[in-house]
């Protein structure tokens, strides 16, 4: 079935779920976001809990470290790349090989956009003291933004590895379905995100 | 053999339908987009007008929670009822929500500093 041409014509309305190897790995990708969820409500819970903890007379609290516009670009540069992903699904689906690479060549473009600000940040909150070693807040905020930051490298080097590996291959119901497990973990990413963006970050401003 | 499936070509009508029906999913992924971008604004902007923390952190919590489920059902393809196992993988996920409120419950209540 690897080798079988497929016409936009032949090719099934449902490609990621077409096989059986494709429904695995569709219930796979779940379950692993799952336990994601738990290993993300852990940091969250330690970082809530910790939050401008620290050694007597520390002087960084999340109110005066966060600065919201980077946040904010931050954000949209997820979301968008959120909505490119979407795309290269549905060209999928329309059996646009073309169409996903370009989708998901523009979404790993914005990922290294925010890759590159997220580095910025950290690099920043170090220059001024605020190292892992800190404090127990400087330590849950790292440990937690950095489990996310870790997720982004994970998720852009798999798709770039999927694009550059099926550059010459086209689209058969062997890659369709890796494409889509990688769609959906990165849309894991953006969810995850929206819950830093709003607990971390604004509500860190807030004091 | 685990990649086999049966290979059948639609008829022009068919494949017509699936086009324009991919089509109209797509506009509404688009406008989902939207509305995620429209929530993302607001959170911010409530919290640069300065309101009171009292009002803005429960609106901006649940603005978060309504932009997630939108991500998880549109994005995420839950909403899709054809999806294989996809009962299983809501329960999954909504458990997984669960398990993740009480970590923040017992963490809050049981550490402090």
């Amino acid at each position: 079935m690897e080798e079988t041409k497929f016409t936009p014509q032949t090719w099934p309305d449902k490609p990621e779920q077409a096989t059986p190897e494709a429904k695995n790995k569709f219930v796979g990708i779940w379950i692993f976001i799952c336990s994601d969820i738990t290993l993300f409500a852990s940091v969250f819970a330690t970082y809530l809990s910790l939050k401008d903890k620290g050694p007597a007379g520390m002087e960084f609290s999340a109110a005066e470290l966060f600065e919201l516009p980077l946040a904010f670009v931050m954000t949209m540069l997820l979301l968008t790349s959120s909505l490119t992903s979407v795309y290269a699904m549905y060209h999928m689906k329309n059996y646009n090989f073309k169409g996903v690479q370009i989708w998901m060549t523009i979404t790993v473009l914005l990922g290294l956009g925010f890759l590159a600000l997220e580095i910025y940040e950290f690099y920043h909150y170090v220059h001024i003291g605020f190292g892992y070693t800190q404090s127990a807040f400087s330590s849950a905020f790292f440990t937690l933004v950095g489990t996310h930051g870790l997720h982004v490298v994970v998720g852009l080097v798999w798709i770039v590895c999927l694009i550059v590996r099926n550059a010459k291959r086209g689209l058969n119901l062997y890659n369709a379905p890796k494409y889509y497990a990688a769609s959906i973990f990165w849309h894991f990413i953006d969810v995850v995100w929206v819950f830093i963006f709003t607990v971390v970050y604004l509500m860190g401003v807030l004091g | 053999m685990g990649h086999d499936t049966q290979v059948q070509a639609k008829t022009k009508a068919q494949f017509e339908y699936e086009r324009h029906h991919n089509a109209v999913h797509m506009r509404k992924q688009v406008i989902n987009f939207a509305i995620m971008i429209f929530l993302t604004f607001l959170a911010f902007a409530v919290v640069v007008a300065d309101f009171s923390a009292y009002f803005i952190k429960p609106f901006i919590l649940l603005l978060a929670a309504v932009q997630v489920v939108l991500q998880l059902y549109s994005f995420m393809h839950m909403d899709d009822k054809k999806g294989h196992h996809i009962g299983v993988i809501q329960t999954f996920v909504w458990f997984g929500a669960v398990i993740a409120f009480t970590f923040f419950l017992t963490f809050l209540t049981i550490i402090w500093w």
